[in-house]
């Protein structure tokens, strides 16, 4: 278990900021300008692959940028869970980046300059809050995160916009500031620090005889405080923040914007309080049944939802909560499919949301009812859904089975049947609400003013700027859940055995 | 007097120099012809003054308690009254932020100040060696001097180049202040009477029965609240702030508002630190007051000056609240509030400024949809924005985490009743900025390439260069102190630590049947009671 202590790691964080000035300044030349923003995101990926062999040995990297009193600082710190969170979001950003152009040119969106540069900082906070060694350095690149995707959200500047924009905000700043910064401080004024424990989850930075009642408090706040993680109640930022264009909801919102919420909970349950002391005052199964709550409820409400990115958006809300009860059960096999389920559910995500924004671009349609006979005229578009679908729901081959595999081990490891039934439950409800819309797309009937239309829809070349990564997506969703080593080994790592 | 001071040992008398170079400056001005000359000389002075204050952060010993840089003259030795300047940790920060903001005062009102420029340049120089005393003098005569100097020249700012309603601000600015002040200086005759020294810091050697630091404490206390302002006596600021012009304005805020929280450091703590430990309870209470009422008023403004001027009493409740918690980090994260406040308020109102003078209206849907028109300005507005919330890496966070850790961890209650200041911070400055960048959903100015409406949009310049400099200056502090903020705190660390002793020592000092005196049975019991109510409840 080697820590090296290099400046390099802020490569990582730092690409994305520098493309996002590069893309400001060639603002004027689209072309110029999405180039940037392609190659950011792929310098981004492989500054992230060169650090990954050195972390699978057991190592870490590690760099204090600046210090703010003693205790508080600017750290970073790169272990197994920040590369895994870091390694998944700067690869499908690279999908995204040609996404983005295919449907921002498709529709012919304004303020495009706007878009890339919020988007670029956006991942770019990410990264700063995957690679943080600290509650203030992950609390920092949570709010830059926050603050860069407001325009985003509030992208078209309509009546719709700003109210979506301004409960996003509401949501995120009121709980960082109301519970977040409390959380920080109380744990600062009892621990003397905010630096994770590195390369141990099980201790946390709590002395021993830490008042109960703080560990307590700050745990509630901390796990209120990241609203970003869409649990229920504090969920309902989620689905109004649907009002941005597609790729933001993809990207963001299925893979930067909420999982730095789980990303960042599981951190703080992991590395500042630690499995220890989750069980010993049964904050982890609290959890687990609380989180259970918001799987099996927004499951039930994404029933009732007729418009796709609706439905998504509390499809993620229910599958978020997944990775939090993995963690919740504070077992080895936990942890594991909570910690996994980061990356599977991401690639799943993001390539539902790729197939509803080309759907939305290709055809104008938003709502499942309209898209009757669509799978017809957009093959590659609807089996890519499929294949996510099968994902989000555990089937085996995808990559969501693998998941549901560990959650399952986990719960017989803590022998608890409610939460076993739970995870069969939710998967019923899963398989009832996306079964649908693939069935709808081959065998429901058009609209009578789609009637008799064929031929391809996925043909023009911006159609096929976003039919190929989401292809691209759903592929490798199979691909990691027939081998998932790579990020299991990466979760062994961090979990130990 | 020498145990109190290091003098001074740099090649020239450093402490004057600073206080009589604003005075030299302003009496020349009298000479002087013609707008740019005016502006060109003003700047000059005011650079030059922050040139030769360079050396008191370069050269400042953070090791000792001392005041340094001393210089002591006698004045009149019949009352022992001396010339006496000295910095110590605390007042030291003061004096440079004093005269870095004053050259960015003359600058920011190169173009807005269009009638009596002589009077005005006149007036500001008068302005920063006023205030400049204050923080120097180490005797109670030349404070109180320094003290009502300020007032007159802050009252003409206001009452020549101040808005439609400056007779109104102007007159309730200075019958405000003034109140506070005659207080002050019964306290101060108080003081000499009984110890027979203008002298600061033996006054804060000389030991006083409780009663009587209760009434110093209570006089001191009086005209420093009025002065920072501390909830219910803030009144008089956001009339002030509005009606004052934008180099008033970023005084007022920078600098101004410091002299109350300096004052109770000053005077209140290590003068009256029993007294100080029975009123703490109320103080804190009127501090949480501040922030939440402070926050809670800028959220209903549609004057972007008046949010500002609201969010001020917020910000100053957080300094209060440090001071008052009377632990270390309370102390340091107060005075670091206060130099935060002073960077970023102050860029604040050079902002509104900059866009008044464009379009002649400080309404805020007057001055929306500025995004696509003035994408610099807007750059700056949003760092400042983000600043004045106390977003993590700029300079106000830190002060805040400080006063909060300090609250935290002295009284739970109290951080989680100041909590909700930050909340409505966030909210009051994001709607501000939404709304000046964004234009509403109704259309007005809506995707501002087509049709630019009535507003007289389309005459809209970005900021030019005078004005980037300006913003810069402040925008580049900002980030300093929010992600590197040892060698300020370095600087106060030594002296933050001994006040805190003074006050802790103060209370040994006292015979303890002096704790039981009948005439403030009433409010020991009242006090009693908050903190037992504070101890219980966290």
């Amino acid at each position: 278990m080697e820590t090296i202590i290099t400046s390099k790691i802020l490569l990582t964080v730092a690409i994305p900021m520098v493309a996002a000035l590069l893309i400001m300044a060639s603002g004027k030349k689209p072309n110029i300008r999405e180039t940037w923003s392609v190659v950011g995101a792929v310098l981004t990926f492989l500054s992230v692959v060169n650090l990954v062999p050195h972390i699978l040995t057991g190592g870490a990297y590690e760099y204090t940028l600046f210090t703010l009193y003693p205790g508080i600082s600017v750290k970073f710190h790169l272990d197994g869970l920040g590369i895994l969170f870091a390694g998944v979001a700067s690869f499908l950003w690279i999908m995204a980046g040609f996404y983005c152009v295919g449907y921002m040119r498709g529709l012919d969106e304004h303020a495009q300059t706007r878009f890339y540069v919020c988007y670029a900082v956006a991942v770019g906070g990410a990264m700063g809050g995957a690679f943080a060694g600290n509650l203030f350095t992950l609390y920092l690149f949570y709010e830059i995160v926050s603050i860069f995707t407001y325009p985003l959200v509030a992208h078209h500047q309509d009546e719709e916009g700003y109210e979506g924009g301004k409960k996003y905000i509401t949501y995120l700043m009121f709980t960082s500031k109301a519970f977040l910064l409390p959380a920080m401080i109380l744990i600062y004024v009892q621990c003397g620090t905010l630096d994770f424990a590195a390369g141990d989850i099980v201790h946390g930075i709590f002395p021993a005889d830490a008042n109960r009642w703080v560990v307590i408090v700050s745990y509630f706040l901390c796990l209120f405080g990241f609203a970003k993680a869409g649990i229920m109640p504090l969920h309902n930022w989620l689905p109004s923040a649907m009002v941005a264009p597609t790729p933001v909801s993809a990207l963001l919102h299925a893979v930067v914007v909420v999982k730095i919420g789980v990303f960042s909970i599981c951190r703080v349950m992991l590395s500042v309080f630690g499995t220890q002391l989750l069980y010993k005052y049964h904050l982890g199964i609290f959890t687990a049944y609380f989180v259970s709550f918001t799987i099996l409820t927004a499951s039930v409400i994404a029933l009732t939802k007729t418009n796709l990115k609706a439905r998504l958006a509390y499809s993620t809300i229910s599958q978020l909560s997944y990775i939090i009860l993995g963690v919740a059960m504070l077992t080895p096999n936990g942890v594991t499919g909570g910690l996994i389920h980061i990356a599977n559910h991401a690639f799943s995500k993001i390539t539902l949301f790729f197939c509803a924004g080309a759907i939305f671009v290709a055809s104008g349609k938003k709502d499942i009812k309209e898209m009757g006979g669509l799978g017809y005229r957009m093959p590659l578009t609807m089996l890519a859904f499929g294949l996510a679908s099968l994902s989000m729901i555990g089937v085996p081959p995808v990559s969501g089975f693998v998941t549901k595999w560990f959650l399952a081990l986990a719960t017989m490891d803590i022998h608890n049947v409610i939460l076993l039934v739970v995870l069969m439950v939710s998967s019923f409800l899963n398989a009832g609400y996306f079964v649908p819309v693939f069935l709808q797309s081959f065998y429901g009937k058009p609209l009578p003013e789609d009637e008799g239309q064929t031929g391809s829809l996925e043909a023009s070349p911006l159609i096929m700027l976003m039919v190929i990564p989401l292809c691209i997506t759903s592929i490798l969703s199979v691909l990691f859940g027939i081998y998932p080593d790579l990020f299991l080994k990466i979760i062994h790592v961090m979990v130990g055995t | 007097m020498e145990q109190y001071l290091i003098y001074n040992t740099l090649s020239y008398p450093i402490l004057s120099a600073v206080l009589v170079l604003p005075l030299i400056g302003a009496l020349v001005t009298l000479l002087l012809k013609g707008d740019g000359v005016l502006k060109t000389w003003g700047l000059l002075v005011t650079l030059a003054t922050a040139v030769v204050s360079l050396p008191l952060y370069t050269s400042f010993d953070p090791t000792t308690v001392k005041y340094q840089f001393a210089e002591v003259y006698h004045w009149f030795p019949a009352l022992h009254l001396h010339y006496a300047v000295g910095v110590d940790g605390i007042s030291v920060l003061l004096v440079l932020l004093t005269t870095l903001v004053m050259p960015l005062c003359i600058l920011c009102s190169w173009t807005y100040i269009k009638v009596r420029f002589k009077e005005f340049v006149f007036v500001v120089l008068l302005m920063e060696a006023a205030m400049i005393g204050v923080f120097i003098c180490l005797n109670t005569v030349l404070f109180y001097i320094f003290w009502e100097a300020m007032l007159i020249p802050m009252y003409l700012l206001i009452a020549v180049w101040g808005g439609p309603r400056k007779d109104y601000a102007s007159i309730k600015f200075f019958i405000y202040t003034l109140t506070g002040s005659i207080f002050l200086l019964v306290a101060i005759i108080a003081l000499y009477i009984k110890t027979g020294t203008f002298f600061i810091p033996e006054l804060m050697a000389h030991h006083y029965s409780y009663q009587y630091q209760m009434w110093i404490f209570l006089a001191c206390a009086l005209a420093f609240a009025i002065k920072i302002p501390m909830f219910p006596l803030h009144t008089w600021l956001p009339a002030a702030h509005v009606e004052a012009p934008t180099a008033g304005s970023v005084i007022l805020a920078s600098i101004l508002l410091k002299m109350g929280g300096y004052g109770f450091l000053r005077f209140c703590l290590p003068m009256a630190p029993a007294a100080t430990m029975t009123c703490m309870p109320y103080l804190l209470a009127l501090s949480v007051m501040s922030i939440i009422f402070g926050g809670y008023l800028a959220l209903g403004q549609s004057d972007i000056k008046k949010l500002i001027a609201y969010s001020s009493v917020g910000h100053m409740g957080f300094v209060t609240l440090g001071i008052f918690l009377l632990n270390v980090q309370g102390i340091k994260g107060a005075m670091l509030q206060m130099i935060n406040h002073g960077i970023t308020t102050g860029a604040l109102f050079i902002c509104i400024g900059i866009i008044y003078e464009r379009t002649h209206s400080r309404e805020i849907k007057d001055n929306s949809a500025l995004g696509m028109l003035m994408p610099v300005y807007v750059t700056f507005l949003g760092i400042f924005t983000l600043s004045s919330f106390a977003f993590p890496g700029t300079n106000s966070f830190v002060g805040e985490l400080l006063v909060l850790v300090g609250a935290f961890s002295k009284y739970k209650l109290v951080g989680f009743l100041a909590i909700p200041g930050a909340i409505l911070a966030a909210a009051y400055m994001l709607r501000l900025f939404q709304k000046m960048v964004w234009a509403d959903s109704d259309g007005h100015a809506h995707h501002h390439d087509d049709d630019h409406g009535d507003d007289g949009h389309h005459a809209l310049k970005d900021l030019n260069g005078r004005e980037v400099v300006t913003l810069l200056f402040l925008a580049v502090f900002v980030f300093w102190i929010g992600l590197h903020p040892a060698p300020l705190l370095k600087v106060m660390d030594t002296s933050v630590s001994h006040l805190v002793h003074q006050v802790q020592a103060g209370m040994q000092h006292l015979p303890p049947a002096e704790h039981h005196q009948e005439h403030h049975a009433w409010l020991l019991h009242l006090g009693a009671w908050l903190k037992n109510l504070l101890v219980s409840l966290t």
